[in-house]
């Protein structure tokens, strides 16, 4: 039996609290002991983004984090996007341009998309490929996803999305 | 085997210090390594893990008399927007660029890529042709007390440092540059992101009429430790760095690391890339 430890963090906007082994990642923490599954297992290690969340406003890779580390820390995974405006034109965008196909790559796409929106408004196409360099797609071959995001990044810009 | 027995997280240096003299810690700090070898199995979490995030003395980067003081803590993220290091050590920009991705940058603190002291470690590279001092806190009798360790004599092997099992990297330490300090660093890696470095190569001295003195030259990816490089340093020493200098300072570079076969590259290609690559930075300070 490994070591447990008792956190409390905010989650999508509430408070939460959880029982988690020590040595657990936050991944299989907001998987298998709070039950949201839209944050993905691709490698579990680093290389390709689909466990991807925002902590205290930056984006991690949830396989390289220990779930205790989560204590005290503000965490939004892709379920939490759901009530976000910005978001919202985001998944619009990646609907409309295609930017989809078998859809296991999306969420931590949208969530390191959004953090980039939110750090780097004035991206380009080529800040943008460089933002989502630690995502990786097998299906779509990157350029619907590299549109999807500079469109939201115009309507920003404009004003058109919040 | 020995289970983990105790999970704690200090709010201050003294306390982790207070921790860390069972000499049973393994210390956690962005994990973008721990996670990944303690899940491979090949790297064991002693009887406490201490994460060392919320310590206010690992933070921030600052200048503090004549050097700038970097906290263990500051993330690759942070360094790559510190005004500070824009504007007195540019050279670190360089190794961030190409680390990793943006996520694993937001996580992994210059801490952590100290003390997991890979030889392809980015970081280390440019800190040593800075000449950089770890400073390091334990508690041996008592009460707190720092010693300083010029970085170049801290890795021991792949892995491995001089750092005692009672003792904290709390920050690494820079004398500030003066105003002719010229300092590059090139990676070299088959793709732009998420690589490890196949080689990489960091030059740094003062710049005058064309020649560079007080030569650092170091190497990463190419022995058991990013390793200074004293032989190409002494060939560099002090001379104008026209094609015939420049020629022969690349062959000595070629001569002086000692590489290994691994997935990424052959030790023949790798030493390859280090005098190829030299020459091409050589030429690059001929013309600045
Ligand atoms: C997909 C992927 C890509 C990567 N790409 C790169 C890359 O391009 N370049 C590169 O250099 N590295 C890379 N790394 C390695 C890693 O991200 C870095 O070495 C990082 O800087 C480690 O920092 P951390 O805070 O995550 O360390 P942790 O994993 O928390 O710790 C690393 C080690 O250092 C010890 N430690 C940490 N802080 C301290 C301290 N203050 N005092 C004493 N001991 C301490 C820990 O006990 C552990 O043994 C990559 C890793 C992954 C998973
Ligand atoms: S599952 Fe975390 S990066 Fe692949
Ligand atoms: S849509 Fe299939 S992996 Fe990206």
């Amino acid at each position: 039996m490994s070591l447990n430890h008792d956190i409390e963090f905010t989650l999508n906007g509430v408070t939460r609290r959880a029982t988690v082994r020590v040595n657990m990642s936050a991944l299989d923490m907001l998987r298998e002991v709070i039950g949201l599954t839209g944050t993905k297992y691709g490698c579990g290690e680093g290389e390709c983004g689909a466990c991807t969340i925002l902590v205290d406003g930056l984006s991690l890779n949830s396989c390289l984090m220990f779930a205790v580390d989560c204590h005290g820390r503000d965490v939004v995974t892709i379920e939490g996007l759901a009530a976000d405006a910005r978001a919202d034109a985001l998944r619009a965008a990646f609907v409309e341009h295609g930017a989809v196909q078998c859809g296991y790559c999306t969420p931590g796409m949208v969530m390191q998309a959004s953090h980039l929106i939110a750090t780097h408004p004035d991206a380009d196409a080529e800040a943008i490929k460089r933002g989502i360099e630690g995502n990786l797609c097998r299906c779509t071959g990157y350029k619907k996803i590299v549109d999807a995001i500079a469109s939201v990044n115009s309507a920003v810009k404009q004003g058109a999305t919040p | 085997m020995t289970e983990i027995e105790q999970y704690v997280a200090p709010s201050s240096l003294e306390q982790a210090a207070e921790y860390l003299r069972s000499g049973e810690v393994t210390i956690l700090a962005g994990g973008t390594d721990l996670m990944p070898q303690s899940q491979g199995g090949r790297l064991k979490i002693k009887r406490t893990l201490m994460n060392i995030h919320h310590i206010p003395e690992l933070k921030g980067i600052a200048i503090d008399g004549g050097e700038i003081r970097i906290g263990a803590l500051a993330t690759i993220t942070e360094i790559m927007e510190s005004d500070l290091i824009k504007k007195h050590l540019p050279i670190l920009l360089e190794a961030c660029d190409h680390f990793a991705s943006d996520q694993i940058r937001n996580a992994a603190t210059l801490g952590g890529n100290v003390c997991n002291a890979s030889p392809a470690g980015d970081m280390l590279v440019p800190l040593l042709v800075l000449d950089a001092e770890v400073e390091l806190a334990s508690k041996p009798n008592g009460s707190l007390s720092r010693r300083r360790m010029p970085l170049a004599e801290f890795f021991v092997g792949p892995g491995k440092t001089r750092r005692g099992p009672t003792e904290l990297l709390a920050g690494l330490r820079i004398a500030l540059p003066p105003a002719n300090h010229y300092a590059r660093f090139f990676k070299f890696g088959t793709r732009p992101a998420l690589d490890i470095s196949t080689i990489s190569i960091g030059i740094a001295g003062m710049l005058k009429n064309g020649a560079l003195s007080q030569v650092r030259v170091a190497f990463g990816a190419v022995a058991p430790v990013p390793m200074r490089a004293p032989r190409t340093e002494q060939a560099l020493e002090g001379k104008r760095l026209d094609a015939a200098v420049i020629d022969a300072v690349a062959d000595v570079a070629r001569n002086e690391v000692t590489p290994i076969d691994d997935i990424r590259a052959t030790a023949w290609y790798r030493k390859e890339l280090i005098h190829n690559i030299t020459k091409r930075m050589l030429a690059h300070v001929a013309q600045s």
